[in-house]
C-alpha cells in the first residue's frame, strides 16, 4: 500500500519480538485475527458478505448480470473481480481509478476462485456463443488493518455461497426474468492465506504495523483438496525455498481452519 | 482462462509438442548494450519471444515527491506491443501489465543497492515485441541484465523461468500453447549467489509433491539461464576490448 514511514525504533522492536515468537497484539506468529463473518447484508445485490478481521473490514458485493461470453470459452460464464481502495478506509487510500494495489488485491482473488473452479461456469451458460451470466465481484474495502487479500478471498467466497441467480426462460432470443431464485454452482472453496517476512521469519495475517515493516509478502491460496491454486509473491524482499516449503505445509492447515468460518457443513 | 484437456500431440512420452524435452529451455540469445539511448539496455529472444529491455537512471527523482530520503525509486514499466500477439491488443497498459509491472519491480528490489542512490529514481522498460508464453520471466532475465549495462551496483543479476504441470507432467519454461492448455503454471525469479526467491506466482492447481517438484524445476531453469546471462554480459564487455585494441592499433 502507499507508504508510510514507520520510525526506526518501531521497526526494529517489531523484529525483535517476532524474532522471540512474539507479536505487537499478542498473538503467536501463525494465529489469525478473529474474523467475524456476515452474509446477505446488502439486499440489492445477489449475494454479499462483510468480514472483520481484526479492526480490517472488507465487504464483498456480487452482482449478476448478463452479457456476451469470451470467444474461446462460447459455452462458459464470465467471472470478473474488481477492488475497491475505498478514501474512507484508510488516510493513504485516494480516489481514482484504481492503482497497482487494488489490481493485484483483485486480480490475486480472482485467480485464486477462478483457478480452483469455484464456481461452475458451465453451469451460467444462457446461449452458447452469445449469452452467459456474467458474476461481478467487487471487493470494497471500508477499513484497512492489513491483510486485504486473505479478508477479501474469504468475503468473497462466503458471498458466493449466499448468491441467489434469477430464474429465466428465453423467448424469442431475449432473456426474460421469471420469478424465483436458485443458488449459484459453487464446486471449491480456495482461502487465501498470507504470509509476512519479518526479520526472516514468517508471520500469518500481517496486520499494517506489520505489513509496513515487512520485507515480503507471500499469498497463497489453498483449495477444498489441499492442493495450491494460486501463489502471489509481493514486497521489496525475496523468500528462500525453505520458507516457501514451510509456508506451503502451514498454509494447509490455516485454509482448513479459515474454511470452517463461511463452508458450514 | 479456463484451461481445456491437452490433445496427445506428442508420441513419446518424454517430448513435448514442440520437440523438446521435459526439463529443456527452449532455444535462448541474449544481447547487452543494444539501444542507443538509454543507460543500460538488452535483447532476449526465448523461443519466439521476443522483448526488449531499456533501464534510464539513476537520475532525478520526477516528479519531486516521488523521491525515497533513504535510496532510489526503483519504477517500472512492463508492456506489450499491439502487435505482439494473435489479436491486435490495445496499446494502452492492461490490468495485467500493471499487476506485472509491479511484481518485476518487486523481484529487481532486492538486487539493487538502493541505498547507494537516494533521492533519485531508475526506470526500467520492458517492451514485448512478440509474445509466446513467459513473457514476464523473459523480460526480468533481460532487464536485469540491462540493469547491469547501466552499471548500476546489483547483489547479484535475477534469473528467471517458469515450470508447469501439462498434461500431467511437470515440464519447464512453457511456451504460449502450454500455458493455455496445460493444469498449472509457476513462474519464479531467482538470485543465484543469495538464494533469493524474488517472483514467485503461480495459477493452476498443483499438490504439495507436484508444487515442490514444480519449483524445483523453475530453480534448474533459473540456473541454466544465469550462465546465459553472465555470457551475454562477458560478450558485450569482449566487444568493447576488442573495439579499443583496434583503435589504439591504427593509431
Amino acid at each position: 500500500m502507499t507508504s508510510s514511514v514507520v520510525a526506526k525504533v518501531k521497526q526494529r522492536r517489531m523484529a525483535d519480538l517476532v524474532s522471540l515468537g512474539k507479536r505487537l497484539d499478542e498473538r503467536g506468529l501463525m494465529d489469525y485475527r478473529e474474523a467475524q463473518v456476515e452474509t446477505g447484508v446488502v439486499e440489492k445485490a445477489e449475494g454479499s458478505a462483510r468480514i472483520r478481521l481484526g479492526k480490517t473490514e472488507v465487504l464483498v458485493g456480487i452482482k449478476i448480470g448478463i452479457g456476451e461470453p469470451f470467444s474461446d470459452v462460447p459455452n462458459q460464464g464470465v467471472l470478473t473481480v474488481n477492488a475497491e481502495l475505498v478514501p474512507l478506509a484508510s488516510p493513504t487510500f485516494e480516489p481514482g481509478p484504481p492503482g497497482e494495489d487494488a489490481i493485484e488485491l483483485a486480480r490475486v482473488v480472482d485467480r485464486g476462485i477462478r483457478e480452483s473452479k469455484a464456481i461452475d461456469l458451465e453451469n451460467l451458460c444462457i446461449e452458447p456463443g452469445k449469452k452467459v451470466f456474467i458474476v461481478f465481484i467487487d471487493l470494497y474495502v471500508l477499513n484497512y488493518d492489513g491483510n486485504l487479500i486473505d479478508a477479501s478471498a474469504l468475503a468473497a467466497l462466503a458471498a458466493l455461497l449466499n448468491t441467489k441467480v434469477f430464474n429465466y426462460e428465453v423467448k424469442e432470443g431475449e432473456v426474460q426474468i421469471k420469478p424465483g431464485y436458485k443458488s449459484l454452482p459453487i464446486r471449491n472453496y480456495p482461502i487465501a492465506i498470507t504470509f509476512a517476512k519479518i526479520n526472516d521469519k514468517l508471520v500469518v495475517d500481517p496486520q499494517l504495523e506489520e505489513e509496513q515493516v515487512m520485507d515480503a509478502r507471500l499469498t497463497m491460496t489453498i483449495e477444498k483438496d489441499e492442493k495450491v491454486c494460486a501463489l502471489q509473491k509481493a514486497g521489496n524482499g525475496y523468500f528462500r525455498i525453505q520458507q516457501i516449503s514451510e509456508a506451503a505445509k502451514i498454509a494447509r492447515q490455516k485454509a482448513a481452519e479459515l474454511r470452517k468460518l463461511v463452508v458450514k457443513k | 482462462m479456463p484451461k481445456k484437456k491437452v490433445k496427445k500431440t506428442a508420441n513419446e512420452k518424454d517430448i513435448r509438442h514442440d520437440g523438446r524435452k521435459l526439463n529443456e529451455l527452449r532455444p535462448i540469445k541474449i544481447e547487452v548494450g543494444v539501444l542507443g539511448n538509454a543507460d543500460g539496455s538488452a535483447y532476449i529472444e526465448q523461443g519466439k519471444n521476443k522483448i526488449l529491455a531499456g533501464v534510464y537512471g539513476p537520475k532525478e527523482a520526477h516528479p519531486k515527491h516521488l523521491a525515497l530520503p533513504d535510496r532510489t525509486r526503483l519504477r517500472c514499466r512492463y508492456h506489450m506491443a499491439p502487435f505482439s500477439v494473435q489479436e491486435r491488443r490495445s496499446p494502452a497498459p492492461s490490468r495485467r501489465d500493471i499487476e506485472l509491472s509491479k511484481v518485476i519491480r518487486e523481484a529487481f528490489e532486492p538486487s539493487v543497492f538502493t541505498e547507494y542512490y537516494p533521492r533519485t529514481s531508475i526506470d526500467i522498460f520492458i517492451e514485448v515485441l512478440q509474445a509466446d508464453g513467459g513473457t514476464r520471466c523473459a523480460s526480468i532475465t533481460a532487464a536485469s541484465l540491462a540493469l547491469a549495462d547501466a552499471g548500476i551496483p546489483l547483489r547479484d543479476l535475477v534469473s528467471a523461468c517458469a515450470a508447469g504441470k501439462v498434461d500431467g507432467r511437470i515440464v519447464l519454461d512453457l511456451d504460449d500453447k502450454e500455458d493455455k492448455e496445460g493444469e498449472a503454471d509457476l513462474p519464479l525469479a531467482y538470485m543465484s549467489s543469495q538464494n533469493a526467491i524474488t517472483l514467485l506466482q503461480m495459477d493452476g492447481m498443483l499438490t504439495g509433491e507436484e508444487f515442490d517438484q514444480t519449483m524445483n524445476l523453475a530453480l534448474e531453469g533459473c540456473k541454466q539461464i544465469y550462465q546465459l546471462q553472465k555470457e551475454a554480459l562477458k560478450a558485450k564487455y569482449l566487444e568493447v576490448k576488442e573495439a579499443i585494441n583496434k583503435e589504439s592499433e591504427e593509431q
